[in-house]
């Protein structure tokens, strides 16, 4: 199908050099960061809030918010890529990697369900959250990570679209069979690459 | 006809532009003709593609803004430093040509079936998606009980206003820059008063439906929690910068 031109449509203003090439099709620098949940936003205290590794209806191991902040942290740099077609270069954050979570637990699950508070879910195979791409952030530009942006701990995959980087993240079930997640049940795709523009279901 | 999931790939189709209506000094209602439009449920929103003259390309998300049955079409506020909204409220004319691919997104979607009573809460253009709801409402002769608090600037502003204005029962207006002499409606920002007299009792189990922009969705949603709504039974949809 040959694109219909729009008489007197016209690219506003180019992104820099530096920017093109970090830009996945169909996606558009933004200088926000907008916000994109399903619901209102949950407030879990720091006192209560645990993060968990769990399978087959069994915790196998469960950090405290102090034991969790006592562990290995890394400040990433990267660009992060919402299905809403937003992008955002060179965003700052502060996590540890999941590859460190999931070496305390002995599995061979091929999947992982993570699962946060307000009910929210998104499915992820075991080789995009343990190959040092993938983080549990809790600081974003050098300040704690606000609870509109998933605070006080979120998923960060940023290779794969946004929705896959659960906020307000409480744990990871692991699976030997992929299954959807919540955005992967409304209609979007299962596993989000951005650079093959996986939007949708089908994509 | 109504659709639960989105079965294989949504495909990209050339729509022609039917009738532009000017809604507001900044707002406008783009019906598209449409050759292959499987149905949607109110509250879904399709993928628009522009491709200039050199074949630069950009795409956006917009929320249907009609019910299923209906023409399909689109409502855009005009974002001045934006690339397509002024394209699209500016230089869009009856007849021209453009690419559509849709529906999309199951959640922030209602049907009879899903009951109620219902609560809209829209703060700007985040009415698009609520009129949509409205609409598919009346057209299927549902009973469900309903209520729209629509917050806007000015009554300026207010989007599909004569269109909203006979939904006299359902709709109630609040103003939060300016209001006209004699104004009857709520001023200022939505608050717990304001939802005192407009929100239906947790205890019905309400629906509640909350679109607009950030600062506006977290704060209505906030109100609504505290009232004990379920936060399952409230459904947001955010745009624009946190």
């Amino acid at each position: 199908m040959t694109s219909p031109v729009s008489r007197g449509f016209h690219r506003r203003s180019r992104p820099a050099g530096a920017e093109a090439g970090k830009l996945p099709p169909g996606q558009h620098v933004t200088t926000d960061f907008p916000v994109l949940s399903a619901g209102p936003t949950p407030h879990t205290p720091l006192q209560e809030w645990t993060f968990s590794i769990r399978r087959g209806g069994q915790t196998l191991r469960t950090w405290t918010w102090p034991q969790f902040q006592a562990l290995p942290a890394e400040t990433v740099t990267v660009d992060i890529h919402c299905v809403t077609r937003w992008s955002k270069l060179d965003t700052v954050w502060r996590g540890v990697p999941v590859r460190a979570l999931l070496d305390q637990v002995d599995h061979d699950a091929q999947y992982v369900l993570a699962f946060s508070d307000g009910g929210y879910t998104t499915n992820l195979p075991v080789k995009d959250v343990s190959g040092g791409q993938a983080w549990l952030a809790f600081d974003y530009d050098g300040q704690p990570l606000a609870p509109e942006h998933g605070g006080p701990a979120r998923l960060l995959v940023p290779h794969l679209y946004f929705w896959k980087s659960a906020k307000w993240v409480r744990g990871l079930e692991l699976l030997d069979q992929d299954q959807p997640g919540f955005w992967e049940n409304y209609g979007y795709n299962n596993y989000g690459d951005p650079w093959r523009e996986q939007r949708y279901t089908g994509d | 006809m109504a659709r639960t999931a989105v079965h294989g790939r949504l495909s990209w189709q050339v729509a022609t532009v039917g009738a532009v209506t000017e809604e507001t000094d900044s707002v406008r209602t783009i019906a598209l003709d449409l050759p292959d439009w499987p149905g949607h449920r109110a509250g879904q929103h399709l993928d628009v593609r522009l491709t200039a003259e050199d074949g630069y390309s950009a795409e956006r998300s917009y929320s249907i803004a009609s019910a299923d049955g209906e023409p399909v079409a689109i409502t855009v506020e005009r974002l001045d430093d934006g690339e397509v909204s002024p394209y699209l409220t500016r230089e869009l004319r009856p007849g021209d040509q453009m690419e559509v691919r849709g529906p999309i997104g199951n959640w922030f979607t209602w049907g009879p079936h899903d009951g109620g009573p219902l609560l809209l809460i829209a703060g700007g253009s985040g009415v698009v998606p609520l009129r949509a709801i409205l609409r598919h409402r009346q057209r299927s002769g549902s009973t469900v009980p309903v209520r729209l608090l629509y917050s806007s600037r000015s009554l300026a502003d207010v989007i599909y206003r004569e269109e909203l204005d006979q939904w006299s029962a359902e709709v109630r207006y609040t103003l939060t820059r300016s209001q006209p002499s004699g104004w009857g409606g709520f001023s200022g920002r939505v608050d717990e008063a304001m939802l005192a007299r407009v929100a239906w009792p947790a205890s019905q189990r309400p629906l509640a439906f909350i679109c607009g922009p950030t600062p506006f969705v977290e704060a209505v949603a906030e109100l609504l929690v505290a009232r004990h709504y379920p936060a399952s039974r409230v459904k947001t949809e955010r745009f624009g910068g946190a």
